[in-house]
Order: C-alpha cells, then sequence, then structure tokens
C-alpha cells in the first residue's frame, strides 16, 4: 500500500484545518475584530488629528498584526495537542515538517490573510493615502506570514504548559522585531517618499529563510514537548 | 578625598552605576550561596529519613 | 592531573573538580576587579571631552560583552546538550541564563547613567541599548520558558532549542534595530563613537572585562554545582558528597 505523498499529506491537512475553522468561524472572527478593536483604540488614546494619526498608523497597524496572530497562536497546537491528532501526526510516515507547515498555512489563512485584507480599511481610517495603502497591504502579506511560522515555536514549545498564552508572547516578541521594523518601517518609507523597496525586499528575505528553515524546528520544539 | 567623591561633578552618575553593579554581583552571590545552603540541608534531612527507613526495614 | 575532558562531562566527577575551582576564580576576580579599578580611577586621565563621567564606560561595556558571550556561550552549551544529550551542558546552559540577564540589566543601568549626563536623557533610543534592552527580553525568555516546564528533560531541550532560535535571531534583530535607528537618526542621540582611548583606558576596561569574565566562571560553577545537586539528588555519590559537606560545612 503506498502511502501517500508528503504534499498530498500538507494540503489534505490544510484542508482539515479549514473544514474544522469553518464549523467555528467565530474563532476566526475573533482575532479579526481584536485587531479592529486594537487599532480603532489609538486614535481615542493618542489624538483624533489626522496628522498624528498619519505618522503613527503604519506602527499601530503593524504592532495590532502582531498582537492579534500571537493571540491566535494558541489555537494552533492546543486542541489537536488535547485530542491527541497532534501524536498522530508525529507518528505520520510523512516529514513532520511539511505537516507543520500545512498547520501554519492554516494559521495563516485563518488569521493572517483576513488581517491583510482588512487592513486598507483601517489605513483609510488612519488617513492613509493611496499608495501608502498599497505598499501597507503588500508589507502585511508578507508580514504575516513569517509572524505565523516564527510564532509557531513558540506555540510548540510552550504546548500544553499552564499560562502558556503569556508564555508565548515572552518568547515571541523579541523574535518579531526584525518584521515589526521592516513592516512599519516600509509604510513609512512609502509616505516620506524615501521608496519602501528596501522594506520590501528585507520582508521578503526574512519569510523565504523562515518558509525554508522554521518548520524543522518547529517539528523539532513538538517532538521536545510531546517525547 | 571629597574631590574624589564628587568626581568633576558627575559623582551620583558614577557611583550611582558602579554602586548597582556592586550590589548586584554580591546580591547574586549571596542568592546562589543561601540556594545552596538550603539545598544541602534539604538533601542531608531526605538522606537521613531514607537510612533511618531502611535500618527499620532492615531490623 | 589527567584533564580527561571526556570523564569530567559526568556531573559526579565535575561536581569536586568544579569545587576546587571556584576559590581560584574568585581569587583572580578579587585581583583583576582591584587593578582595574584602580587603572581606571587613579591612573587613567581626565577626558578632555567627557570630563570623568566616562568612567562609567570601565563597567558599562565589559558588562555589555559579557552579556552577549554568554548568551552565546549558552546557545553552545545548548547545542551540545541537543547534539550530544550530555546532561551537564544542559545544566551549565542553565546555570549561565542569571548571570548573563544580571550583565544585560547591568548594561542598560550603566548605559542609562552615562547617557543621562552626556546627553541629557535617561533613555536613548541607541541601537545598541534598544538590542541590549531586546537581549534582556530574550533571557526573560529563556528562563521563564524553564520554569514553566515541570519535567526537567524537556525543560532544558525546551529553553535549548529556544537559545538556539534566539541565537540564530540576534544578529538580524541588531542589524535592523541599527537601520530603524539610522533611518530616525534625526529622532534619537546615538552614543556615536567610545571617547578616543588613552593606553590606560584601553586597559582599565580589559581588565575590567577580565575580572567580569572571572567573576561569571566563579559565579556560574558555583550555581551549576548546584544544579548538580538538584538533579542528581537520588544518586549516591550525593549522599557521600553531603555527608562530607555536612561534615565540614
Amino acid at each position: 500500500m503506498m502511502t501517500t505523498g508528503p504534499l498530498t499529506a500538507m494540503f489534505c491537512l490544510l484542508r482539515r484545518e479549514l473544514i474544522l475553522a469553518g464549523r467555528r468561524v467565530s474563532d476566526v472572527l475573533t482575532t479579526l475584530f481584536f485587531f479592529v478593536i486594537i487599532v480603532s483604540l489609538f486614535p481615542l488614546g493618542v489624538s483624533p488629528e489626522s496628522e498624528t494619526l498619519r505618522t503613527i498608523a503604519p506602527g499601530v497597524v503593524w504592532v495590532a498584526a502582531l498582537l492579534a496572530s500571537m493571540l491566535a497562536l494558541a489555537r494552533l497546537f492546543d486542541e489537536d495537542y488535547r485530542d491527541g491528532s497532534l501524536e498522530q501526526m508525529l507518528l505520520a510516515p510523512q516529514p513532520l515538517a511539511l505537516l507543520v507547515l500545512g498547520k501554519v498555512l492554516a494559521h495563516w489563512l485563518l488569521t493572517g490573510a483576513p488581517l491583510v485584507l482588512i487592513s486598507p480599511l483601517l489605513g483609510l481610517q488612519f488617513g492613509l493615502s493611496a499608495a501608502d495603502l498599497k505598499v501597507l497591504v503588500i508589507a502585511l502579506l508578507l508580514g504575516t506570514p513569517s509572524l505565523s511560522l516564527i510564532g509557531s515555536i513558540g506555540a510548540a514549545l510552550t504546548l500544553g504548559l499552564r499560562g502558556g498564552g503569556v508564555l508565548v508572547s515572552l518568547l515571541i516578541l523579541p523574535l518579531y522585531v526584525p518584521v515589526l521594523i521592516f513592516g512599519a518601517g516600509a509604510v513609512e518609507a512609502a509616505a516620506s517618499g524615501l521608496g519602501a523597496d528596501a522594506h520590501i525586499s528585507l520582508l521578503a528575505a526574512i519569510l523565504i529563510i523562515a518558509f525554508c528553515c522554521v518548520p524543522w524546528v518547529t517539528a523539532a520544539a513538538l517532538r521536545i514537548s510531546l517525547d | 578625598m571629597a574631590e574624589f567623591v564628587s568626581m568633576g561633578g558627575y559623582g551620583f552618575y558614577i557611583w550611582g552605576s558602579y554602586l548597582v553593579t556592586a550590589l548586584l554581583m554580591v546580591v547574586e552571590v549571596i542568592l546562589v550561596r543561601r540556594r545552596r545552603q538550603k539545598l544541602l540541608t534539604r538533601l542531608a534531612r531526605i538522606s537521613a529519613r531514607n537510612s533511618q527507613e531502611s535500618s527499620e526495614r532492615k531490623s | 592531573m589527567a584533564l580527561n575532558l571526556f570523564k569530567l562531562s559526568s556531573p559526579a566527577s565535575f561536581y569536586p573538580f568544579a569545587g576546587r575551582l571556584i576559590p581560584w576564580f574568585v581569587v583572580l576576580t578579587v585581583l583583576l576587579t582591584v587593578a582595574g579599578l584602580y587603572l581606571g580611577f587613579v591612573v587613567a586621565p581626565t577626558d578632555y571631552k567627557q570630563g570623568e563621567a566616562y568612567r562609567i564606560m570601565f563597567v558599562h561595556v565589559p558588562a555589555a560583552w559579557m552579556s552577549m558571550f554568554i548568551y552565546v556561550v549558552m546557545a553552545v552549551y545548548a547545542g551540545l546538550a541537543l547534539v550530544m544529550n550530555t546532561r551537564l551542558s544542559t545544566m551549565m546552559a542553565t546555570a549561565l541564563a542569571p548571570t548573563g540577564a544580571m550583565f544585560t540589566f547591568i548594561a542598560l543601568w550603566t548605559g542609562a547613567f552615562w547617557g543621562k549626563p552626556m546627553w541629557g536623557a535617561w533613555w536613548v533610543w541607541d541601537a545598541r541599548l534598544t538590542s541590549e534592552l531586546i537581549l534582556l527580553f530574550l533571557y526573560i525568555g529563556y528562563m521563564s520558558l524553564y520554569a514553566a516546564i515541570d519535567d526537567p528533560r524537556r525543560a532544558a531541550r525546551a529553553s535549548g532549542l529556544l537559545v538556539l532560535v534566539g541565537v540564530v535571531n540576534v544578529p538580524v534583530i541588531y542589524f535592523s534595530v541599527k537601520w530603524w535607528n539610522t533611518l530616525h537618526q534625526g529622532a534619537s542621540v546615538s552614543f556615536g563613537q567610545a571617547p578616543e582611548m588613552a593606553a590606560t583606558m584601553l586597559m582599565a576596561m580589559l581588565i575590567m572585562s577580565l575580572a567580569f569574565w572571572m567573576y561569571t566562571i566563579a559565579i556560574v560553577l558555583m550555581r551549576v554545582r548546584c544544579e548538580i545537586l538538584e538533579r542528581e539528588r537520588q544518586s549516591e555519590w550525593v549522599q557521600e558528597a553531603i555527608a562530607r559537606e555536612r561534615g565540614n560545612g
């Protein structure tokens, strides 16, 4: 009996995640609403006056994206860990790294992609021009997958720990700093006319490196947490 | 001596940083030693109880 | 004394060996510190630009170096532990973390105390200070992960993996912070170059770095001996060690 190829296994795991999430749409929406609420709190906190809003807009959107994707990390492995399907994944003949990649891709589709889609709306709320919004969307499109990837390491390391949610933020936020700096910097550079190509290419570089290396690290972290 | 302490007016900053550095290092040493003492007493008590139990089992 | 590295990797033989080493490093620490402070405060001239404030450098720079160096040494031990699965290297990594975190805090504290007289601000978003702050978060993340996991074996391996991921990220973080700092150069004042070094200033700083190095080795050896006792408390050599220790303790 030919075991299913690694890629088909990955995509069927991806499909499973999407179906599961489809049954509980509220989980997906909570992350999205969390992102929207956080972003709309800042004008109340800082000042409604459009000039300051425009300068803080990239930073606010990016920090909110960071927090939203980190909040959703808990859902990445915890349910599978509790009902034992995570162990099945570890025992599966297919390489664990690819299965992890499938799960992280699903996590990004459910949390990262909605953020990217809604961010222009929030950008308008902050008075960003159309060109800046385009750069914001591109930067988020490149940045949020690496957030999910890097975050998966933290989720795997703190599997099943009490107080795991807070712990993940402590472990992972320092590692998010480069993505935050280049992401927020991209929009700001575009707004100030410097052009954001450098930042975008650096974000893409981080994404490629994360895409290639992180699944193996997360697989190792899962083996450590579950052995 | 006063001139040395005042450090050309920057005394507060210089001695502030040196004092905190020295304080932290001393505190760290004290913490490790106290941890060691507590550990030794606890392990001694455990081993005493074990040997006492084993002697009861033998008799 | 045949320094057989393999024999030393077993906690049972490392424990007495470390015990014999500690006094030497304590003596070295004290001697080097006294020499460094004497050179730094008595021999070194007054800096024409910064007056006396630059003398904070004799503590600030060694602490910053040590904080970075200890993190790399932790990563080496963590790597060794994951590859060779030796218990002692995980204990060394765990024993190093608090001292590294302390040196990072000292570097930040003395950096602020140096920045205040020189640039009028307690906290300057300088690239090096900011990366030092992020390094402190990495240390705290390491220690809290280690504390959060009850099973010591899993705790050691999980935090070992975290410190390996961290050490790979430190250069990336430093590069991105430096990039971010130069972009916003107008907003923040950076430390600029260290003051031109008279020979005695440089010598004092190097001696202080050595002193901090000896201090680190001494304190980490002491802490790793506690780790060994805690981890190996079931084995009978620990019972004898305790009996001997209690005997002359």
